[in-house]
């Protein structure tokens, strides 16, 4: 017991260091720009945690897409799979589910919007199968053909909301409304915080289980270290494994896609999503993979960017900056990690590495 | 005829960054790296050409450009190279830090309207004899100066990769480090100089798109041609000339849209917009059997 707490207080502690960094981070990029941090930070603060209308109306509800595809690249890259198209399923998953919700007669109900989203996480899983097939039958980097495939589903949007889905007076690129009942219900009277964050908490925990507590998550994470540890190990099938992975993540990230509509923007257009899918990769990395510490890096960096719009509101710092500190949040994490095997190494490198599953990623040559 | 005229100047004006970013991509991936950044690479040329061109001149914009587009590989090769870091992730961030700084620069520097801000473009060069040909001329021959560059880089560029020491102590690195170490080459150093130019010939692909296109600068104006190119490599099969067709097929597919809007087609055109990619998926899954990517492609560095 007394080992838990020592090691809860050290993960807590590391924490704090971690987000007081961004912040600290963040007020330096601002300062550097020439504005005032403490109006900036002020106005970061009241827009994220400074009142119970920035918590749920702000913060959660621009964290319930990130945790969801943070989740999703997160169970990626713990397989070994670098999936780089969680904004194409994610985007994939938006438009299945309104189009679903909009098919349905809107007297539905709670039937259309189980339907939506269960459309969003199948459409989502199937966007990868392309680039799952090619990785294992094929031994195709799917860093590659999860890139063509966002582009794909960008331009698939791009048709659909001027094409089929377009609302009924074609004046706007844009999908009508999704019906009433399709939506997700507000959880706390007053905010716009919906059950769509239930939903992302209980994924995470459900990937927590998954990855930690069964044998499925075991073989995942063997698969993750390297193919020739998976095949070593023995009774692992890393193709199969490999495939489950990808159909996992993309159905976790088109189901954020489909809770982004009925949650949130209630009808698809072209930029229902601001780079959610890469976000995430910021997301799962800063959670260290870690399915319970991704929720929590995933309300982290939406509490930034939500705080960044009323950063730029209230004080004018272009929110753009965000962007700039999420980038270097990812090089100061990998940079620490490769900087510590290094280190390993030089100690006679008793402690296990623990670096990236890159060690998955195929090479054409690999067949 | 003036619409096939205007398809084939909008092909070639497509293919043109693509081509220099492309071009890059092929050498740095042949050392066996992968520069997911080149997004960040051309962004980063893109805005040092804007704010260098006006003072500079558009020569000097080009070589800001070229800086530019290397210090954010330079960036790639440290954490890659010399950390042994994921490189996809590493570009990865590279690419989203490129689109996120020019944004912030660019208010910065310019204000948040970023009106009135032109820079000096290239004009047209008619290439004597053969820009009077009536319609391959104006098609073909009547482009700035960077365009013709491109193209004649993708020869100079095979040549030197298939046909030089230089070259083939690149394909070493790419194909076989350890066996490029015992034969007295560094893989590490190829590596970086290979990032560096990479990244030289994004900055200038970025530029390419200012100094010679649009004649200002717009947020996340790359809009993707990073990614573009590095599909364009692949669809190439990891050669200067397949790049270059590769990359006139992109400028073709997207300069085919507006034709079939002018026409009224009734196809989508975001069809014609995916066909590149589709194809691109296609020829990945044709060549990945048959080894065209360099086989130590996307892995760190064995201990030296």
């Amino acid at each position: 017991v007394e080992h838990r707490i020592v090691r809860a207080t050290r993960m807590a502690a590391r924490t704090i260091v971690a987000a007081a960094a961004i912040v600290g981070l963040l007020a330096l990029l601002v300062a550097l720009s020439g504005y005032d941090p403490r109006a900036a930070l002020s106005a970061l603060w009241s827009g994220s945690f400074g009142s119970a209308y920035a918590i749920f109306s702000a913060t959660l509800v621009r964290a319930t897409p990130l945790v969801l595809t943070g989740l999703a690249v997160a169970l990626a890259f713990s397989g070994g799979v670098l999936n780089i198209g969680a904004e194409g399923q994610f985007l994939a998953g938006a438009a299945a589910g309104s189009a679903v919700a909009l098919a349905l007669p809107p007297a539905a109900g709670v039937v259309a919007l189980i339907a939506s989203l269960a459309a969003g996480a199948v459409v989502g899983a199937a966007w990868t199968i392309v680039p799952a097939i090619l990785r294992v039958r094929f031994r195709v980097l799917e860093v590659i053909s999860t890139i063509m495939m966002n582009f794909i589903a960008l331009h698939a949007v791009s048709y659909l909301v001027r094409g089929p889905l377009q609302e009924p007076l074609r004046i706007y690129p844009q999908s009508s409304a999704i019906p009433a009942g399709a939506r997700l219900p507000i959880v706390l009277p007053g905010t716009r915080l919906h059950l769509g964050f239930v939903l992302a908490v209980l994924a995470s925990i459900a990937a927590w289980l998954l990855l930690r507590h069964t044998a499925a998550g075991f073989r995942i994470r063997v698969t993750g270290t390297g193919p020739t540890a998976a095949r070593s190990a023995g009774m692992i099938d890393v193709d199969r494994v490999t495939l489950r992975v990808f159909l996992l993540s993309g159905a976790l990230a088109g189901l954020a896609g489909a809770v982004e509509v009925s949650g949130v923007t209630y009808a698809l257009y072209e930029n229902i999503s601001p780079g959610y899918g890469y976000t995430a990769i910021a997301v799962a990395l800063l959670g260290g993979l870690h399915p319970i510490a991704v929720a929590g890096s995933g309300i982290f960096l939406g509490a930034l960017e939500a705080g960044a719009a009323s950063m730029q509101r209230d004080a004018a710092v272009p929110s753009v900056l965000v962007s700039v500190v999420e980038a270097l949040v990812i090089l100061a994490v990998i940079g620490l990690r490769a900087a510590r095997a290094v280190a390993a190494d030089e100690h006679g490198g008793t402690e296990p590495r623990r670096e990236m599953p890159s060690g998955a990623t195929p090479s054409p040559s690999d067949a | 005829v003036t619409l096939l005229v205007a398809f084939l100047q909008a092909t070639l004006r497509t293919a043109t960054p693509l081509l220099y970013a492309a071009l890059g991509e092929t050498l740095v991936e042949r050392a066996g790296l992968i520069n997911i950044g080149l997004e960040g690479a051309i962004i980063a040329g893109a805005f040092a050409a804007v704010a260098t061109a006006p003072h500079a001149g558009i020569a000097g914009g080009f070589v800001v450009a070229a800086l530019a587009g290397a210090a954010m590989a330079a960036v790639l090769a440290l954490f890659a190279v010399r950390f042994r870091a994921d490189q996809i992730i590493t570009g990865t961030a590279i690419s989203l830090l490129g689109l996120g700084a020019t944004g912030l620069l660019y208010r910065l520097v310019f204000g948040t309207t970023g009106a009135a801000l032109s820079t000096p473009t290239l004009a047209p060069v008619v290439v004597p004899g053969l820009g009077q040909i009536p319609v391959v001329g104006p098609a073909l021959f009547t482009h700035p100066l960077t365009t013709y560059v491109a193209f004649a880089l993708v020869p100079l560029a095979s040549w030197w990769l298939f046909r030089t020491h230089a070259g083939l102590a690149l394909r070493a690195v790419g194909e076989n480090p350890a066996a490029a170490l015992a034969a007295g080459v560094a893989p590490g150093r190829v590596q970086w100089l290979a990032a560096l130019g990479g990244g030289a010939l994004g900055g200038v692909s970025g530029a390419t798109l200012v100094l010679a296109q649009v004649g200002t600068f717009a947020e996340g104006m790359s809009a993707g041609r990073g990614f573009i190119a590095i599909a364009i490599v692949a669809l190439g099969r990891w050669t200067p000339y397949g790049t270059a067709g590769a990359a006139l097929l992109f400028g073709a597919s997207s300069a085919l849209q507006f034709l079939l809007q002018a026409a009224g087609w009734p196809l989508p055109y975001q069809l014609f917009l995916a066909i590149p990619y589709v194809l691109t998926l296609i020829a990945l899954a044709s060549t990945g059997r048959r080894a065209a990517a360099p086989a130590a492609l996307g892995k760190p560095l064995p201990n030296a």
